[in-house]
């Protein structure tokens, strides 16, 4: 596979390190009053979806940025890749 | 292109001279060789089959050779150790696997139609036991009824245990291929990576039609071929184009090509794989001769990176099954129009064909053309457009059955006649090579016009060209290449050149679905290799193995090297009829990588042996070295782990040693391996809070503290000390294993959780040179080599500080006031390039101060002392409360793994807690991984209350000390338990006590 990093080009899969779904991003509040619930959410319950996924994917033997990538699940094809960091700022 | 390069006349003499006694050849060798032809025949080439010497030429393969040679029986079959002979001219070669090689270099199920000869090549035939003619295991032809589909799950049942000891070694040793040295293999592999616009598979017609045009358009391009000789089928026929023979113009447009700086051309090199976005597998062949390259790569292993691929990988010819199709000489048609057009080499002086299409009556044309006796064309269709005046035509009837045990002398047409005959050619139509554009789930669609599969939906820069895009007539083919190589161009934004493609006749090319001879009574062989027959393809259709995948496990239809690249087809088209479905309905298997094998040794590539990981060296290395320490590998590093001295001859004298001089005098060891994380920013404490259980914010600079990183999930991740050098300037250590893990998550949290901290993190723990200095006289050897403006007296300097400061004349370090063994301790790090004599150093200034080196060992054994935890204790399944740490996970803040750890069962009363064991006995020496069980209980896991997680020789306290987890341990102190070890048949009482053997108070620590 190739990802094509926002700031270095196409670059192969084996310089990647995968997490999993991108929801890993939105770490519940833990003053929240169902916290528990919701971490318990947030840490063990994932979609598996059939076509395009968001997924997290760090440039372990690059310049160690983490990617969100937006992968169709059936084809392999990359639509999207995103620094995790910009994706942020804009609010997910 | 070994071929293409002009030979030198003066070589050819000489070598002729060298190696073959000439009178020895004029008799016996190479009697099926014409007269003339495209081969070069002035230099000769000698090899050995089954110790027998034999000559071939220049431009030979091992199988064209041998057929040459009249070698016709060349192995035995898989299952039923049936006679075989060379059946195919190419990678598709189910019959001809040899051995080859000798020794270390003996390598095994080589397909003779894919090896170049060479000088001096060494091959055997295999699967058999005795010799090739008479083997003895052919009693397995006789007991065919017993060996069908599916033999071993019914005959073998009975009595059960013999499955194991007695059946399966049986037919290990009777159905199989050949075997391996048993040697480490001496050749060298390797690996590499190519980027183009256009990959090329193939060498054949199209192929090379789109070479030259994506090349003239100034394309970087690679054209690959598993052949050696580029042209495919062009050399194997009599074709014309732009007003050349075939082989001729392929010559010239290779030459073209050649001179091309933007094109590669690699032939040997087989594409076994296409990738997700355009990526290739390629393995090129660099040298035959396994005797010639020692220190140079045998095969090298491509990934080659396109934007665009043109498949052009041409086609297969599949057989006809009828009675007996599988005896030494039956042949695919064209590839005797290969041996006889390429190789000048007749199979045979009397041959019939028998035909389903009009390729095969080429086959007669060309061999008549050369004057080898046509016997007959039995073609299986009523109406046929071609017309021989002087061949027996026989339409509208089939073979049903051959005769002749090592070399076929008759045919038995359906009408009963028999023809004699030496060597009969089979055309059952041709199979577009649709592989590559299945790799990826494409699935291939039946297209009725040729009787056979094409592509389906491609990845949309997969092309498709040629025959094996289903075009079967040159002229269509050549054109077709042009076309796909122009779409490419165009797709790119660059001009097509000027150039019209090559243009060539389209010849005759009908073609008719008829797949095997039913009024056979004999077995009709589908698959040769595999020694599956249409019998057993109907015993597992009524079986009920009826999808085309179960038929194929179940009869081991299409597996092995061949991967049933002669079979597949027309066994899906008998299982079709048996099913009475369409060859469309009833579909392939899946198509998966490799499409031809690649040796394990291609994959490792130069990873073997010492090279199989990279070794890292703690910067002390030599130094160690010096002082003969024993070594042991800590994940890829390679760490001094004790220094043995003159005269001691078990580790344990080195280590006691090691451990009493650095707890009554002083120790140095090498702790670089732990992870060094530099951490800065405006927000970096306030990072730290959120990673860290407990708080770093008020940490004042020029202080060390102690932390504790949680998973999500609550688990303990990974502990070290934390230095603050500066408001803004944090130095985290990791533990040795989890150095990468811990980065890639603080990374995580950085980038994905907090991302609006102004924090950086860089790793340093290559850069940094770090030892630990312990035992009571470290302050003095410290004192010794710090540059004269530091103070580190106690007060100045106390427990858990830490500073930048100087030593030996301005070399910049940091000093760390840390202690892992418990006693007086610092850490000193040290720019790495000064690691190695910075350890030398502190070995000198300490010799007054009878310092030590210590190493993992020793570094173990006093942090069970002091009931430190470490990785068996940190093992991913233990939370702060079990380590008894909850004091350290804040209250006031959150942090990762806060929210998770505070689930009740994590919490209860009853969990596991760390603590120390020692054994009742003091004698006895306890084991790790030992279960804890309350005294008077029997040892079953309904009783079991916890682990031993570590354990050591306290050479402190003179007996054997543990730690480990038992429930509820922190209130049981004082009280005696079993600890239990099935496995290793012990059973020992030991008292549970405090996890700190020593110094509990830790006075030693701030002295």
């Amino acid at each position: 596979m190739v990802i094509n990093h926002p700031l270095l080009g196409p670059r192969d899969s084996s310089e990647f390190v995968y997490l999993g779904d991108a929801s890993l991003m939105n770490r519940p509040n833990w003053l929240d009053k169902d916290a528990g619930q919701k971490f318990y959410t947030y840490q063990y319950l994932r979609d598996n979806p059939h076509l395009e996924h968001k997924e997290l994917w760090f440039h372990e033997q690059g310049d160690r940025s983490w990617l969100i990538v937006t992968r169709n699940t059936s084809t392999h094809e990359i639509l999207k890749v995103e620094l995790a960091k910009k994706f942020f700022d804009k609010g997910g | 292109m070994n071929k293409l390069n002009p030979i030198e006349d003066n070589i050819i003499e000489k070598d002729q001279s060298q190696q073959t006694p000439a009178k020895l050849e004029l008799n016996n060798h190479q009697i099926n060789r014409l007269k003339s032809g495209q081969i070069l025949n002035n230099k000769k080439i000698s090899f050995k089959f089954n110790e027998e010497k034999l000559q071939g030429y220049e431009g030979d393969t091992l199988s064209s050779a041998l057929l040459a040679n009249n070698k016709i029986l060349v192995g035995r079959s898989f299952k039923y150790h049936r006679p075989r002979g060379i059946f195919s001219a190419g990678t598709e070669e189910p019959n001809a696997l040899l051995e080859i090689g000798k020794n270390e270099y003996q390598e095994p199920n080589v397909k003779a139609t894919t090896i170049k000869l060479f000088e001096g090549l060494e091959s055997r035939s295999q699967n058999h036991l005795g010799s090739l003619n008479f083997d003895l295991l052919a009693i397995n032809d006789f007991l065919h009824p017993f060996l069908g589909a599916g033999f071993y799950y019914k005959t073998f049942m009975w009595p059960k245990s013999f499955w194991e000891k007695f059946y399966e070694p049986a037919i290990r040793r009777a159905a199989g291929l050949g075997s391996l040295s048993g040697m480490p293999d001496p050749s060298t592999y390797d690996k590499g990576f190519l980027h183009c616009d256009v990959l090329i598979v193939g060498g054949g017609p199209a192929g090379l039609s789109a070479a030259l045009e994506a090349g003239r358009a100034n394309l970087k391009v690679i054209i690959a071929d598993d052949d050696f000789l580029f042209g495919g089928r062009l050399n194997s026929e009599n074709f014309i184009i732009d007003d050349q023979i075939s082989s001729e113009w392929s010559k010239k447009s290779v030459e073209e090509l050649l001179n091309m700086s933007n094109v590669r051309i690699m032939p040997r090199t087989s594409i076994y794989g296409s990738f997700d976005h355009g990526i290739f597998g390629g393995l090129e062949i660099k040298y035959d001769n396994y005797k010639d390259q020692i220190g140079k790569p045998r095969q090298i292993l491509w990934k080659i990176y396109t934007k665009f691929a043109i498949i052009c990988t041409g086609s297969t010819e599949r057989s006809i099954a009828f009675g007996n199709n599988d005896r030494p000489g039956i042949m695919l048609s064209g590839a005797i129009r290969s041996y006889v057009n390429r190789w000048s080499v007749s199979p045979g002086k009397n041959v019939v064909i028998f035909t389903n299409n009009d390729d095969g009556w080429r086959t007669a044309q060309d061999l008549k053309n050369k004057n080898i006796n046509i016997k007959a064309i039995i073609d299986s269709r009523e109406n046929i457009n071609l017309k021989d005046k002087e061949i027996p035509i026989f339409k509208n009837t089939s073979i049903i059955d051959t005769s002749g045990r090592k070399q076929i002398s008759s045919v038995t047409l359906s009408s009963g006649e028999v023809i004699k005959c030496d060597c009969l050619g089979v055309s059952g139509g041709w199979n577009p090579n649709v592989h590559l554009t299945c790799h990826q789930r494409g699935k291939p669609i039946w297209e009725k016009s040729i009787n056979a599969f094409i592509p389906g939906k491609t990845p949309s820069n997969m092309l498709v060209a040629g025959t094996a895009a289903g075009l079967l007539q040159l002229g269509e083919n050549l054109k077709s290449g042009h076309t796909k190589a122009q779409q490419v161009i165009l797709s790119l934004g660059l001009k097509c050149s000027s150039y019209t493609p090559p243009k060539a006749e389209n010849e005759n090319a009908t073609n008719s679905s008829f797949w095997h001879v039913g009024a056979s009574r004999k077995r009709s062989w589908v698959d040769l290799q595999n020694d599956v027959t249409t019998k057993d393809i109907k015993i597992s259709y009524e079986e009920g193995f009826r999808s085309v995948e179960h038929l194929k496990r179940y009869s081991t239809l299409g597996m092995a090297t061949d991967q049933g690249k002669t079979s597949n087809i027309l066994g899906l088209a008998v299982l079709a009829e048996y099913s009475g479905k369409s060859i469309s309905d009833t579909g392939t298997t899946i198509f998966r990588p490799p499409y031809n094998p690649v040796p394990i040794g291609a994959f490792a590539g130069r990873s073997r042996g010492k090279e199989f990981k990279p070794v890292r060296l703690t910067p002390s290395h030599k130094e160690a070295e010096n002082l003969s320490a024993t070594f042991v590998e800590a994940g890829l590093w390679l760490r001094a782990q004790w220094y043995p001295l003159k005269g001691e001859t078990h580790w344990r004298e080195s280590v006691d040693r090691e451990v009493i001089q650095t707890r009554k005098f002083v120790g140095i060891c090498d702790v670089t391996t732990l992870g060094k994380i530099d951490i800065q920013g405006q927000d970096a404490a306030e990072f730290l809070d959120c990673v860290y259980t407990n708080g770093f914010s008020k940490l004042d600079v020029g202080k060390v503290r102690y932390g504790l990183m949680l998973r999500e999930d609550g688990m303990v991740m990974d502990d070290g000390t934390t230095a603050r050098f500066d408001l803004n300037h944090f130095v985290m250590t990791t533990t040795t294993a989890n150095a990468v893990s811990v980065f890639r998550h603080l990374e995580f949290c950085r980038q994905c959780l907090y991302p609006n901290l102004d924090v950086h993190l860089i790793s340093a723990t290559e850069q940094w040179a770090q030892f630990a200095v312990a035992g009571p006289n470290s302050r003095k050897l410290l004192e010794k080599i710090l540059d004269k403006e530091y103070d580190i007296s106690n007060l100045n300097f106390p427990y858990m500080g830490c500073k930048k400061i100087t030593v030996c004349n301005n070399i910049p370090a940091r000093l760390f006031r840390i202690s892992f063994s418990g006693e007086l301790a610092y850490e000193i790090a040290v720019p790495s390039r000064y690691g190695n004599s910075m350890f030398k150093v502190l070995m000198d200034a300490g010799s007054e101060f009878n310092v030590v080196a210590y190493g993992t060992e020793a570094l173990g054994v006093m942090r069970i002392e002091k009931g430190h935890a470490a990785g068996n204790e940190l093992n991913g399944q233990t939370t702060a409360q079990n380590l008894g740490l909850e004091k350290m996970m804040s209250k006031k803040k959150d942090f990762v793994g806060n929210v998770l750890s505070r689930r009740s069962e994590l919490n209860k009363e009853s969990i596991v807690k760390l603590v120390g064991f020692k054994p009742v006995n003091k004698e006895i020496e306890l084991k790790a991984g030992a279960h804890f069980i309350s005294l008077g209980k029997e040892a079953c896991t309904k009783n079991d209350e916890g682990w031993m997680s570590s354990v050591a020789f306290s050479p402190s306290l003179n007996h054997s000390i543990g730690l480990g987890f038992i429930k509820n341990g922190n209130n049981r102190i004082g009280e005696i338990v079993n600890a239990v070890d099935p496995l290793r048949k012990s059973n020992v009482e030991v008292e549970i006590v405090s996890p700190h053997f020593l110094d509990p108070e830790g006075d030693r620590l701030r002295e």
